[in-house]
């Protein structure tokens, strides 16, 4: 019952602030919004017991969304702003796209309801006292099966901060 | 019927226990908040020879009592052209991310909110980091030049610093292979070492980059009144401002307990297993009563009347507590059968004491920089961050790492693991010499050409 109402609490306020980023004219405001929505996100992956992935949405948000807030600040003219059309012209471009994606996801729940095991796939309710610790989960399957490409992507992010340091390092 | 009052019990306890603790904790922690405000005017004044507050209570005692109702009955301005909306939500978001953090702390083996979080210390530091979107936004809604470069110093600030904090924390966790706060807590018990030892860099890197996120001197730039006003809070007044105040607090608790958990050894007695300095359990209580008869020496000196009361209600209040820290050490001693019995009781108090007395000494030194050190300029504080703070915590993870495989190769435990990390600190430390050497010669060459960054300086 509690885990119903959170759930649409969290979903009901993802979509909410999702639509409002979208709409708001101020672009700190859809800032804001976005934090929000993503925030509402990391309510559902708590919901679903999935601590670290939690931690590690609000965490890399918290870092990426206050860069975005320092760009908008410095690089948005918020008066000019407030007096440009906001939404580009492509209304039916963009009509097509949102009825692909429509057609898609009820594509989805059609088949799955048709020949189940298909499309969706039917979630059986876990025994949420039962799970295993879940940052441990993750670094073994990180560490396990997914080396190369996790070691990839480590090495990569190392790169970039060592080339901010050297970046700052450089004068003229 | 007996179902039906489990059901519930288990409700109580998974529901009603954690809010009842939450509700506690946001009405007591003004008051924490505002007692350290007064101990670091009291320090500070020690410092430059002076008294401090006096005249409130014996000693200034009831001054922030004083000075949080002068701060709610204040005038609350909203500036005009400020963002209403936004103003106002922007100090609630900074104290409601400092007070959420404190839930994943542990004080003692029981006392903690959420209880037992598999991510525990991640929950503390990214909740926590959370906070710094009110000082944005409130630097940004309040529509002024010094607040928004404020907020811009801060955020610039937070991002560099929380790289080299977040290395300094790998470097502790890979000693315990667990990001449970209770578990990290044990696993330093079970060493029978502290961790500060183990990897004494990192501590390091970890007290300046707290320092610098908690925005204290000497990193406050963010707030430096001689080149901003107040930074991001020059347009908040009355309540607005002093929740911003108490979201600094906060989160000095919030990192110092972070710091004490995971270098400090969390809520275990100094030497906890080294059986013959047992007698430390007796500290204590010994200590506080000293602090009690101290009071109680004073009362005479305390020029009137009312002052005189107060001064032994403190003294009476140090005594109290003084006898429930002795109960579960001196109980053991009279009547040795009920030794297992008391234990828990014990774990609780004495673990809250030390817990407590290690956040407390952190603290300290907080305010012992602040008191001592100028504050540093904007291009040499990020120069600082990412010059010298990241380089040095990215190595250091490196040779933290390596010493502990070569240390589980030869089998090496507890004070065993010191053969292989000390070395591996004094290779940081060479490392942040040769570093430091790099950036004098750069200094050097850059004082003829010194230009400072247009936004941030």
């Amino acid at each position: 019952m509690l885990d119903k109402i959170l759930f649409y609490f969290f979903a009901g306020v993802a979509v909410a602030s999702a639509v409002l980023m979208v709409t708001r004219r101020n672009v700190v405001h859809s800032a804001i919004f976005l934090i929000t929505a993503l925030l509402a996100t990391a309510g559902i992956f708590l919901q679903l017991r999935a601590e670290f992935l939690f931690i590690v949405q609000i965490i890399l948000y918290v870092g990426g969304i206050m860069v975005l807030f320092i760009f908008v600040i410095m690089l948005v003219n918020l008066d000019v702003a407030l007096q440009q059309i906001q939404f580009a012209r492509q209304k039916w471009v963009a009509l097509l796209v949102a009825l692909a994606l429509a057609g898609q996801v009820g594509l989805m729940f059609w088949s799955s309801r048709k020949m189940p095991g298909q499309g969706l796939p039917v979630l059986t309710a876990a025994a949420a006292e039962h799970l295993p610790a879940n940052s441990e989960e993750v670094a073994k399957s990180l560490f396990g099966s997914y080396l190369l490409p996790f070691e990839i992507a480590s090495v990569l992010l190392l790169v970039a901060m060592i080339g901010a340091v050297v970046m700052a390092k450089k004068r003229t | 019927m007996m179902n039906a009052l489990q059901a519930t019990n288990e409700f109580l306890r998974l529901y009603w226990a954690p809010l009842l603790c939450g509700v506690a904790v946001v009405a007591i922690l003004p008051l924490i908040a505002g007692y350290i405000v007064l101990v670091e005017r009291k320090i500070m004044a020690d410092m430059q020879a002076r008294l401090g507050p006096m005249r409130v209570g014996p000693h200034g005692l009831l001054q922030p009592i004083a000075d949080a109702v002068k701060l709610l009955i204040k005038e609350d301005i909203i500036p005009d052209n400020a963002d209403k909306l936004v103003f106002w939500l922007a100090p609630v978001l900074s104290v409601g991310a400092a007070l959420l953090s404190l839930a994943g702390l542990a004080i003692g083996p029981a006392f903690q909110i959420a209880q037992d979080i598999n991510i525990g210390i991640l929950f503390v530091v990214g909740i926590s980091a959370m906070g710094i979107f009110g000082i944005v936004l409130g630097g940004w809604a309040s529509n002024s030049h010094y607040s928004l470069m404020g907020a811009l110093r801060s955020s610039a600030q937070l991002v560099s610093y929380e790289t080299a904090a977040g290395m300094a924390l790998v470097s502790a966790l890979l000693l315990t292979g667990t990001l449970n706060i209770k578990s990290i807590v044990e696993a330093q018990s079970k060493e029978g070492i502290w961790f500060v030892l183990l990897a004494p860099v990192a501590f390091f890197t970890y007290l300046v980059a707290s320092i610098a996120e908690t925005n204290r001197a000497p990193f406050d730039l963010p707030e430096a009144e001689s080149e901003l006003v107040a930074g991001y809070m020059t347009e908040f007044s009355g309540f607005r401002w002093s929740l911003y105040f108490l979201a600094e607090y906060t989160n000095m608790i919030v990192v110092a307990s972070v710091a004490t958990t995971l270098f400090l050894g969390g809520w275990l007695r100094p030497f906890a297993s080294v059986p013959w300095l047992n007698f430390l359990d007796f500290a204590p209580p010994v200590l506080i009563m000293a602090i009690a008869a101290y009071c109680m020496l004073r009362v005479p000196k305390q020029p009137t009347r009312v002052q005189q009361l107060f001064m032994l209600a403190v003294a009476g209040l140090c005594f109290v507590t003084a006898l429930v820290l002795a109960v579960p050490v001196v109980l053991p001693i009279i009547k040795p059968s009920v030794r297992e019995a008391v234990a828990p009781f014990y774990a609780g108090i004495h673990g809250g004491f030390w817990f407590i007395f290690k956040v407390s000494v952190y603290i300290y030194l907080f305010m012992w920089l602040r008191f001592t050190l100028p504050r540093y300029r904007f291009d040499q504080l990020m120069r600082l961050g990412w010059h010298f703070l990241i380089p040095l915590s990215i190595i250091n993870v490196l040779l933290v790492g390596v010493a502990l495989i070569v240390g589980a190769y030869f089998h090496l435990q507890g004070w065993g693991l010191l053969l292989v990390t000390t070395p591996a600190a004094i290779l940081a430390l060479l490392a942040a010499f040769f570093i430091l050497a790099i950036e004098k010669g750069h200094d050097a060459r850059q004082d003829q050409t010194a230009t400072s960054d247009f936004y941030v300086g």
